[in-house]
């Protein structure tokens, strides 16, 4: 799984395996320790800062990928009750399927690479941002359009320069749950190849020594904080006429 | 063609299936409770007094950014593996759309209908239960079926947090079992997820107040057109 050197640590009665066992402190060797700073220092460089940034380009690609098809899915619908209902049907199945199981069936067809896992990713972004986008779109209040219209504006005018503005709160919205909801399913994807924080978590879960586990958990849980206080921000910059607890 | 052999695979394995579908039931019920419990309340008192709205809403946010399996992880760091681990892990995917919706549902009963309750006499625990509560029954239970959905379909991660009850065991052990058993026991799992929802919907039906039953439709309606 890693190149890393895993050590076998005869520690009290029992042994213990420590993944990626580098330079030992007398906090890594103590077996009451629960969280050794130490280790995270000294490991920092060459384990977690690449699972991070890795961990990151994941959750990004996977979203961006997600929002392209579901913002033109979603303008499709739009228009095309049928296509809406069927898209909806779809991603809801897509949705519930458990992502593990769903990684393991598109494997045989796509290899054991980034690409099932981005496949997968993405998959699971579909439903909730096509959801709150064809919700933002729909929910554009009549008298708007009936003055857009009255204002000389083409259909496609409306929709570009009227609804997709006015649906940006919605929008916004489904990204930020998409987003973290990626970066918490992005962890389990390890399971299937070692990729990013996941990786760290899986290397880590079987042994005594916590604080390999404990690191990484809660760098996934502060990344999924940092894309979603980025996303916040983001609507203010790009949207600052949209209210921030309309949702 | 792999389609049937999975259907084979859960045919033939009844005493492995079954007992694992039981206790994901089972755990993800447990879970639900423990959502509610922490929702709820939360949801119901903040939408009373319809303020501290931005707390309700922060709490729902940061609770959806946990991922499971880093609760799992640091979990086991902090209190070991097996039930609880796995169970709150669950519960907080629970408690956001539970909270949301609660939140939502009793903050926009009309605020003719609570002065009228007011002006009746009832005290602001009556109006809370008597008038707010039946008015939000439909929504409340739109949350209660997102988070039951949510939680079932990630229940198997139990594997990972030391308890092999769960139909977890089949899919996150495919050397043993083959795909046939992974896509069987992701069948299972969708079955048991809809299923619940499902039932789940109708007690939505059946709890709504009769008076509200006409203005709910038309308003799901409304909201999918």
């Amino acid at each position: 799984m890693s190149a890393s050197v895993n050590l076998i640590l005869a520690a009290g009665g029992g042994s213990a395996v420590i993944p990626h066992f580098k330079s030992s402190g007398t906090c890594v060797t103590s077996t009451k320790a629960l969280f050794c700073w130490s280790w995270v220092s000294s490991h920092w460089g060459p384990l977690l800062e690449p699972g991070l940034i890795q961990h990151l380009e994941l959750t990004a690609i996977a979203v961006a990928v997600g929002f392209v098809i579901a913002l033109v899915a979603a303008l499709v619908a739009h228009y095309n009750h049928w296509f809406a209902k069927g898209f909806l049907g779809l991603s809801s199945l897509l949705y519930t399927i458990p992502t593990l199981a769903f990684f393991e069936m598109v494997a045989p067809l796509t290899g054991l690479g980034k690409l099932t896992i981005e496949l997968g990713l993405v998959g699971y972004t579909l439903l909730v941002l096509f959801r709150n986008t064809l919700t933002g779109l729909q929910s554009v209040s009549p008298a708007i359009i009936s003055s857009a219209r009255g204002m000389g504006m083409t259909e496609r005018q409306i929709l570009l320069r009227v609804k997709l503005r006015i649906a940006v709160p919605s929008i916004v919205a489904g990204v930020r749950v998409a987003t973290v909801t990626t970066v918490g399913l992005a962890t389990v994807a390890a399971y299937i190849t070692p990729l990013g924080l996941g990786q760290l978590i899986f290397d880590g879960i079987y042994s005594t020594f916590k604080t390999e586990l404990i690191a990484a958990g809660g760098l996934a849980i502060l990344l999924a904080l940092a894309f979603d206080a980025v996303l916040v921000l983001a609507q203010r910059i790009v949207a600052p006429w949209a209210s921030l607890t309309a949702r | 063609m792999v389609l049937i052999r999975a259907l084979q695979f859960i045919v033939d394995h009844p005493h492995l299936i079954l007992p694992k579908a039981g206790s994901q039931l089972l755990l993800s019920g447990a879970a639900l409770g423990v959502a509610l419990g922490v929702g709820l309340p939360i949801g119901m008192v903040t939408g009373h007094l319809r303020r501290w709205s931005a707390g309700a809403f922060a709490i729902s946010s940061a609770l959806r950014a946990l991922p499971t399996l880093a609760i799992i992880a640091i979990g086991i760091g902090l209190y070991g593996l097996g039930f609880v681990n796995i169970m709150v892990a669950l519960a907080i995917l629970g408690i956001p759309p539970i909270l949301t919706n609660t939140y939502v549902a009793v903050s926009s009963v009309p605020a003719a209908t609570v002065q009228a309750a007011r002006g009746l006499g009832m005290r602001p625990w009556q109006v809370l239960l008597a008038v707010e509560l039946p008015n939000a029954i439909p929504l409340i239970l739109g949350g209660v079926r997102t988070a039951s959905v949510y939680i079932i379909a990630t229940a198997y991660l139990a594997s990972f947090a030391g308890t092999d009850a769960t139909l977890g065991s089949v899919i996150t052990n495919e050397g043993a079992y083959g795909l046939a058993g992974v896509i069987g026991a992701t069948i299972v799992i969708l079955i048991l997820a809809f299923g619940i929802e499902a039932l789940l919907a109708l007690c939505q039906h059946l709890l709504t107040p009769r008076g509200l039953r006409r203005g709910v439709r038309l308003a799901l309606e409304g909201s999918a057109a």
